[in-house]
């Protein structure tokens, strides 16, 4: 298992190689003047304008310019953006805001989607049953910016529970752009477990379990929901890995300042360093979280093991 | 006592003669595509140490049969519309349900086919089988564990306590099999349901279970109900033999004599289609047709489509279960002719 572990960490190694040299193209073949955005409307003597691009290197081509941002990565340095701002002190501050909100979509979906598919399994057809069906449908169906607004307006705004901007309330900030975020996963959590359940119960061991005397609790909760959660749980896993890489629209509804909408506005104002190291992040977090399902998998399930 | 309306029931004997007695238990199964009748007024009983054969095709009801007996038919789609199931007497039909999961295991426990499946992948064996004293006697995780161990090896499993920890999926199918037998026997239940216990095992491998399980049913005394459509198996372990066809008994018997002289048109095409080394080269006469569709049986004689001496009777008029020599019953109009072939 540890081998197995290491193998996919170093594995890590070629993609983000790889993937750092895409988004650093695709931000080269950007249009626009990264240095003239910075300005905007003020004049400015060419003399500053070239001594800016000189320090960004933005004169040298594609491969040197990558070359220089390797170099630079490889001592531990992210770059910095062009106001001089050290891109790994903007991760630092940003990161946390991302985390939380993370965090509360995921216990979002973990809860209310859990509790929702294993009521509606255990009573498959049953009125509750058909109301999920129906409610995931039509949650899955509405766009998240949609779905944003619409709570920022009557939650928020018409019914003032909650804060609609910012993160000046501390985790209660975080409750309404965490639900949002987490609806359509809710659903999809939902369904998964349902559908995972209703499988599982046909599944022979259960017959056995029953013919054990076991009372209906320890057939259900035990013998089924523990085969039927391993779907769910890796779920759930990789979900939280890709919460994590970039809520861009939650976050920018919520005004809230995290990992998505900075490398939002890096995009934006053609801020390379801060692009490509923040979706540099996004992709090992991405990684990393497809790592911890496939061994959370084998730690579940005990037919799977790594060689 | 008042004599009831006509029905297969087989022995109506005082309740409680006998250790099982299942008296006109009809199942059926509700579905979308209509009402499957799965089983049609079964009646048998069963003794202590007895072992009690029930022979059939795929679909002839003998396993929904042994689930009934067991309580653990999904309701819906399952429905027990008739009957009793008497153990010691006591309908378990009519007991509460706490008392009746208390059976469960206990009292009469069931091994499936397909232990692979039937097994919980995802727990140890000596989990599930130590489970069985947790839940039934509240025994302690440790001291359950203990008996686990003693019960696989008491099935013969090689070096069984190192082996408590390992699961389902690191044994070969007839170890498999034998956790199961374990896992059923741990509670030292007085019946046994073997659901076609070799059926996925390999010929060899079937041998040593089936002796297993008679020296096990030998060591307790506990009836057992063997659920097969494998002959050769019935005909060496069984005492007596009930073959079942479209959810009914066609005919029951001492097993010598069912074999030695089959007394169904049914029976005799089973015996026919089997191949035996006394008659190599000699082309097997398989029994024409299909099996009926239970959501659909046939009126009359529900064997009558596949039947070689089948008449208009047969058609109109459905044949009791009836004593044609002592001790033996078939539902056949004809089958005293049958005897005498």
């Amino acid at each position: 298992m540890g081998r197995y572990i290491a193998r996919r960490l170093l594995l890590t190694i070629p993609v983000l190689l790889g993937s750092t040299f895409l988004i650093f193209a695709m931000v080269y073949a950007l249009p626009g003047d990264p240095i003239a955005a910075l300005v905007g409307d003020r004049r400015i003597s060419p003399s500053v304008v070239a001594e800016l691009k000189d320090r960004y290197n933005l004169n040298d081509p594609l491969h040197v310019q990558y070359a220089k941002y390797l170099g630079g990565l490889v001592q531990g340095d992210l770059g910095t953006d062009f106001s001089g701002r050290s891109v790994a002190g903007t991760v630092k501050e940003r990161f946390p805001v991302t985390l939380k909100l993370a965090i509360v979509a995921i216990v979002f979906e973990a809860v209310i989607g859990l509790i929702a598919g294993i009521l509606s399994g255990i009573r498959k057809g049953s009125f509750f049953d058909n109301l999920v069906l129906v409610s995931t449908i039509f949650v899955v169906s509405i766009p998240v910016f949609v779905l944003g607004f619409l709570a920022q307006l009557s939650l928020g705004l018409k019914l003032g529970l909650f804060p609609i901007s910012g993160i000046s309330e501390g985790w209660y900030s975080y409750l309404l752009p965490g639900f949002v975020l987490a609806t359509l996963s809710i659903a999809y959590v939902a369904r998964l477990t349902r559908t995972s359940l209703v499988e599982n119960l046909r599944n022979d061991y259960v017959r056995t379990a029953k013919a054990k005397g076991l009372p209906p609790r320890t057939v259900i909760g035990k013998h089924t929901m523990r085969n039927s959660l391993i779907p769910v749980v890796t779920f759930l896993g990789a979900d939280f890995g890709a919460l994590l890489s970039g809520a861009i629209v939650t976050e920018g509804i919520f005004n809230l300042p995290g990992l998505g909408r900075t490398v939002y506005q890096a995009v934006l104002s053609g801020e390379g360093a801060v692009t490509v190291g923040i979706v540099t992040l996004f992709i090992f977090i991405y990684i990393f979280f497809n790592l911890v399902v496939d061994v959370l998998y084998a730690a579940l399930d005990p037919r799977i093991r790594y060689e | 006592m008042t004599v009831t309306a006509p029905s297969d029931s087989l022995h109506p004997t005082v309740p409680g003669a006998h250790l099982l007695e299942v008296e006109d238990l009809s199942v059926e199964f509700r579905t979308e595509y209509g009402t499957v009748r799965a089983v049609n007024e079964l009646s048998y009983h069963l003794d202590r140490g007895e072992t009690l054969a029930i022979l059939g095709e795929s679909g002839s009801g003998k396993s929904v049969s042994a689930q009934a007996i067991m309580g653990i038919i999904d309701t819906p789609p399952g429905f027990i519309t008739s009957g009793e199931i008497r153990y010691q007497g006591r309908d378990i039909l009519q007991m509460p349900k706490e008392e009746q999961r208390a059976m469960r295991g206990a009292e009469i426990a069931i091994v499936f086919q397909d232990a692979l499946s039937a097994l919980n992948p995802v727990f140890t064996v000596g989990a599930q089988i130590a489970e069985m004293f947790r839940v039934h006697r509240g025994t302690s995780k440790k001291e359950a564990m203990v008996h686990a161990g003693e019960l696989m090896d008491k099935v013969r499993i090689p070096s069984a306590k190192d082996r408590l920890k390992d699961y389902p999926h690191q044994f070969s199918g007839g170890m498999r099999q034998r956790v199961m037998m374990a896992m059923a026997l741990a509670l030292d239940p007085k019946i046994l349901i073997a659901d076609e216990p070799t059926t996925a095992l390999d010929v060899t491998v079937q041998a040593q279970i089936m002796d297993l399980l008679l020296e096990l049913q030998a060591d307790n005394g506990m009836g057992l109900i063997l659920i097969t459509h494998d002959l050769g198996v019935v005909g060496e372990v069984a005492d007596r033999v009930a073959v079942m066809y479209a959810g009914r008994i066609v005919e029951t018997g001492g097993i010598n004599e069912v074999f030695g002289n089959p007394g169904h048109p049914y029976t005799v095409g089973l015996m026919n289609s089997v191949p035996r080394v006394d008659q190599r080269g000699m082309r097997l006469s398989p029994i024409v047709g299909a099996p009926p569709n239970l959501a659909d049986i046939p009126p009359g004689c529900s064997f009558h489509p596949r039947c070689p001496r089948a008449e208009v009777r047969c058609r109109e008029e459905r044949p009791l279960l009836r004593e044609v020599v002592l001790g033996r019953r078939s539902a056949c109009h004809f089958a005293e002719e049958v005897l005498d072939v």
